[in-house]
């Protein structure tokens, strides 16, 4: 689904992946974990290339997406983003900032497109508050409004870039909710996270990173419960 | 009460026609100059943000040279140096008071434009993209209305302060408020009534501008919502 060959990011002059390869599976949750720095974040803006690629080839479903001539605008469609920091509008209503996008986009005409979103707050369990404005909602309700915002455009894969991190810790577990249930709906996931008991719980597959590369993947149980590489031992030791 | 004797107010009502279409003609200058730079200056802010140096570099040429040299020299190159040179004679201080006002009002507005879209927090810009807006529909939608209410204060002081530099125009014998007042004083030799009287219609211009402005700011608070909570099914 998604594959990412030889990927190097620069920014100036400090190299801060050094050549990733991976490949991302169909229905696939994989969950990616390290220290800070270590080019995590990086890895997965650079799948919907909110980050310039720097050298190497992405493809996902087979266009390579680094391709001048690929038109970028429709794979991101393809490709739902969570940020870290919500990132919701704030001059728009919870609905509207779900329905923006399918009307300018999808040319969904208003009354498809609120239905849609409605669906989608339902989902995320926010439907009382499709009039409200984001500022006057929770952390957590921010956060998954801006999942169903990301839902709303059907897209094949969701990215999560540390989609828990800016929330208070009591917020944690509703946004974790979410996310579990739309990795069992069968939704290809990559998730930038520091909630290890998510990644052990919900993961297919964790990607420990550190230093710009890979340094270990596997079945959580297994880079979890008897990791191999010694910074994956480190790193662990000291968040678990 | 001596004080007041002083003055000779009747000069002011015999010439009330003049300031009349003095005053008029101050309004329709900076109404003008004010669209006009809006427009323009949206154009030019738009294009100090453009990472195309082709666009960039004209328009932060523009904003600078404008920013830099005064409206009244200005004034004068237009009126009697470059609509002169294009059209081959003046087309009357109407057409170079106006162009005057809209070019240098917009150079201070892309100012305007240029800072309110990048205080725009970038993460609103990745959202937008990353649902697969284009540049311009994400400027459109998510910048634009959230740079705009931040522009409104400035703008309202730079709608202010064009009020008062088109008081300029009457270098170029444009009809406006000051204008008028000179010529009541030449008429009369009387200097304090015909200036005061300038002054005070300036002042009662802007305070009607600022209390626009106050009214339009709130109107466009992002806490301000005239809609009703709908009823969903």
């Amino acid at each position: 689904m998604i594959k990412v060959e030889n990927l190097h990011k620069h920014f100036g002059k400090l190299e801060v992946l050094k050549g990733i390869d991976y490949e991302v599976q169909e229905k696939e949750v994989v969950c990616v974990i390290g220290p800070s720095g270590s080019g995590k974040s990086t890895f997965l803006r650079c799948m919907n290339l909110l980050e310039e690629v720097t050298d190497g080839a992405i493809y996902i479903n087979g266009v390579q997406i680094n391709d001048p001539k690929t038109n970028i605008n429709e794979i991101r469609t393809e490709v739902g983003m969570v940020f870290q920091q919500f990132n919701l509008f704030p001059h728009m209503s919870v609905i509207d900032n779900i329905t923006m996008a399918p009307m300018q986009i999808r040319n969904l005409n208003k009354q498809d497109a609120e239905q849609l979103a409605m669906e989608l707050l339902d989902k995320v369990g926010l439907r009382e508050k499709a009039d409200n404005y984001p500022q006057q909602l929770s952390g957590g309700q921010q956060q998954r409004v801006a999942i169903a915002r990301a839902l709303a455009m059907k897209p094949k894969v969701m990215l999560f870039d540390e989609p828990t991190s800016a929330l208070d810790p009591e917020m944690v577990k509703e946004v974790l909710e979410v996310m579990k249930n739309l990795a069992k709906e069968g939704m290809t996931m990559v998730v930038v996270t520091h909630e290890m008991g998510f990644a052990r719980e919900v993961g297919d597959r964790v990607l420990f990173m550190d230093g710009g590369y890979i340094v270990e993947q596997g079945h959580p149980e297994d880079v979890f419960g008897n990791p191999q590489n010694e910074r994956t031992k480190a790193f662990l030791g000291k968040v678990l | 009460m001596e004080f007041f004797d002083f003055f000779r107010w009747e000069i002011i009502w015999n010439y009330r026609e003049l300031y009349a279409k003095g005053l008029w003609a101050t309004i329709v200058l900076t109404a003008c100059g004010y669209i006009g730079g809006i427009i323009f200056g949206l154009l030019l802010g738009l294009g100090q943000v453009s990472k195309k140096k082709l666009i960039y570099w004209p328009a932060k040429i523009y904003v600078d040279v404008f920013r830099g040299t005064p409206l009244l020299v200005q004034l004068l190159l237009i009126h009697l140096a470059v609509i002169p040179t294009i059209f081959g004679s003046s087309q009357g201080w109407w057409v170079s008071g106006i162009v005057g006002l809209i070019l240098n009002s917009a150079a201070y507005n892309a100012e305007i434009f240029r800072a309110g879209i990048q205080s725009i927090d970038k993460g609103q810009m990745e959202a937008a993209r990353s649902l697969g807006l284009t540049h311009s529909q994400a400027m459109r939608k998510v910048i634009l209305p959230q740079a705009f209410r931040r522009m409104i204060p400035p703008l309202g002081n730079e709608f202010i302060a064009l009020l008062k530099d088109s008081s300029l125009v009457t270098v170029i014998a444009g009809a406006e408020i000051l204008y008028v007042s000179k010529v009541v004083a030449g008429t009369y030799q009387r200097f304090w009534e015909p200036y005061l009287f300038a002054a005070f219609l300036y002042l009662v211009l802007t305070y009607a501008v600022t209390k626009l402005v106050a009214f339009i700011e709130k109107r466009v608070d992002i806490n301000y919502n005239p809609r009703k909570k709908k009823e969903r099914a």
